[in-house]
């Protein structure tokens, strides 16, 4: 790894070159996001109850605090009696679980496209790069409901749709990040020494763009959020009887009038992701990454 | 500069075709296209029918040419749905949509501008946390939310708006907001931060030194130092934003172009799909191709 570029997977080691340059560590964020990833993991012992119990004798209770709500069900209950905090718990599982395996994997094979197209040139760099500007050329939710329409809903086909419509951003970015890279002398040498193309590609020029990739995933952690709950709330996303926010948003709607906490609540769950894993990725961003172009 | 230009729509044609391909693989790579294009009740001789009338059993190659042809002239097939050519249904829903992004535009640039200019030329620390407060939270707000609790708020409690609807200007408040608040809060961010670089120019502080009035040094001379970036941000905002109309539409019932084709996608419409697809693409790399040229207007450095 060179010397200029910190090494992400090694913050705690290292501190900051000087007092100005990088804000200091954000706790309450590390906070937030521990939380969100622990209530997705350990959501089947934490939430009181099923997602899918329904207890007709109970539906529609307000929040513990307002008039009419028990402390049995402390975020109230939906329309068919269901613990709204039991299906938040159970939507953080769906929501982040999509987000996470999309953008790894969205990550993966653009990272794969965007380093053999850096690196090889030619007209293979040409045509990737054709058809990245094609993926990009598209408004993202469309292109995701394009997909959808052919390959269908449901939480695995979501991620292969998140997959498809996202990769092209990560071969952009690796590709113009290995331009940068393997002029320099150390991948030169490699070359002359005799390395394989392949173990140049893995062990010297990978490493030296990885940063930058982290950090375009964990702020795409919060777009796939999003893309996975609209498309939740058009119908067209997670069925029941999983759960996701957007879909309880989509749910909850018609008796708004009547129970605001159906659609408030889960909403507040979006945004609460959302900001976590952005304020994250934009502290990654300054931290070690701040000449990058996202 | 002609040829720059001829470059930038032979590139943008390239990647035109590349879509039409990509569309026709979704619907000849998934399956039988006269089972995914047929209603579900037909018989298998229609179906047999379908395929030599369509050339579904010639090559692949020759399909792709065929259908391309037809797409050129503007032929998508016919809705299944509503009984009429695909490509109406997507033109009666384009002037809808447009009106609609055009608007939540307009409000987001006369929002997001002045904050950002704001934010940059303030000495004041809580100003700039304010600007940027607003910048993350608008940004992390899913637009299909802040619909409904807008509905919530100023239709259902205080009933000064109308829910939904499409027509006259008040039908326009709510979904523009909408989604101006999270257009919005992105350009407020760009602008303040390249106006903060375009401040820092030695110019600037001559022209105070000079005497030149703030509001003239802000807005005359930084604000066009700024404004590259923010032209080119403008255009690829204008992709979001027909992005964000998609999913506003449904919320509140806007005959557009994304009630269409999440209503073709439940019905498996899928002539309605791809016509709306194309269009769109077709559109948005317009708007793409124009924002460019303007940045030939704005920099004379790319004229030569």
């Amino acid at each position: 790894m060179s010397a200029a570029s910190r090494s992400l997977f090694a913050f705690w080691r290292r501190s900051p070159a000087s007092a100005g340059e990088a804000p200091s560590l954000p706790w309450l964020t590390f906070a937030c996001c521990a939380l969100l990833v622990a209530a997705a993991i350990f959501g089947n012992w934490i939430a009181p109850y099923s997602k899918e119990a329904v207890s007709l004798g109970a539906s529609l209770l307000p929040p513990a605090w307002q008039q009419g709500g028990s402390m049995q069900h402390l975020l109230g209950t939906d329309q068919l009696g269901r613990d709204i905090l039991s299906r938040l718990i159970a939507g953080a599982r769906i929501s982040l679980a999509t987000a996470a395996a999309a953008t790894l994997l969205s990550g993966a094979f653009g990272v794969l496209v965007g380093l053999v197209a850096g690196y090889v040139g030619g007209i293979v760099e040409s045509i990737a790069m054709r058809v990245v500007d094609a993926f990009l050329a598209l408004p993202f939710i469309l292109l995701a409901l394009a997909l959808v329409a052919t390959l269908g809903t449901g939480f695995g086909n979501i991620i292969i749709v998140m997959v498809i419509a996202n990769w092209a951003r990560y071969a952009r970015l690796v590709r113009s990040e290995v331009l940068s890279v393997k002029h320099r002398d150390f991948v030169t040498l490699a070359r002359i020494a005799g390395v394989r193309p392949l173990v140049i590609m893995l062990r010297h020029v990978l490493p030296n763009v990885l940063n930058s990739v982290v950090v375009l995933a964990i702020l795409d952690v919060g777009r796939a959020i999003i893309l996975e709950s609209s498309l939740s709330f058009l119908g067209v996303g997670i069925q029941p009887p999983d759960v996701s926010w957007g879909l309880m948003l989509a749910d909850g709607r018609t008796l708004m009038v009547f129970a605001w906490w159906l659609t408030t609540l889960p909403g507040l769950m979006i945004v609460f992701a959302v900001l976590s894993f952005n304020s994250l990725g934009r502290w990654l961003h300054v931290r070690f990454d701040p000449r990058g172009q996202l | 500069m002609a040829f720059y230009l001829l470059r930038r729509i032979g590139e943008t044609f390239v990647t035109l075709l590349l879509i039409t391909l990509l569309v026709f693989c979704l619907t000849r790579l998934t399956g039988d296209p006269a089972a995914l294009l047929l209603p579900p009740e037909s018989t298998e001789e229609a179906r047999q029918y379908f395929r030599v009338h369509h050339g579904l059993d010639r090559a692949l190659p020759i399909q792709y040419v065929t259908y391309l042809r037809n797409v050129a002239a503007g032929d998508f097939g016919m809705s299944f749905r509503l009984n009429e050519p695909a490509i109406d249904v997507v033109w009666r829903a384009l002037g809808p949509t447009l009106s609609l992004a055009g608007a939540g535009m307009l409000l987001s640039i006369l929002i997001g501008m002045p904050l950002g200019i704001i934010a940059a030329a303030s000495s004041r620390p809580w100003v700039k946390s304010v600007v940027s407060g607003y910048s993350s939270l608008g940004q992390a707000l899913p637009p299909f939310w802040t619909g409904l609790t807008l509905v919530l708020v100023f239709a259902l409690w205080i009933p000064l708006l109308p829910t939904s609807g499409y027509g006259a200007a008040k039908y326009y408040v709510l979904p523009a907001v909408t989604l101006a608040i999270s257009t919005s809060s992105a350009i407020a961010g760009l602008t303040a931060a390249n106006m903060s670089e375009a401040l820092k120019n030695d110019f600037i502080a001559l022209e105070r030194v000079l005497g030149l009035s703030e509001a003239r040094v802000l807005l005359k001379h930084a604000l066009r130092n700024a404004s590259l970036p923010i032209v080119t941000y403008l255009g690829l905002q204008f992709g979001l934003i027909l992005g964000g109309a998609i999913v506003t539409e449904r919320v509140f019932a806007w005959p557009g172009i994304g009630q269409r084709i999440v209503e073709a996608i439940l019905a498996r419409d899928y002539p309605v799909v791809q016509a709306v697809v194309l269009v769109t693409a077709l559109m948005f790399m317009l708007i793409n191709l124009l924002v460019d040229l303007f940045y030939m207007v704005l920099d004379p450095r790319l004229r030569t």
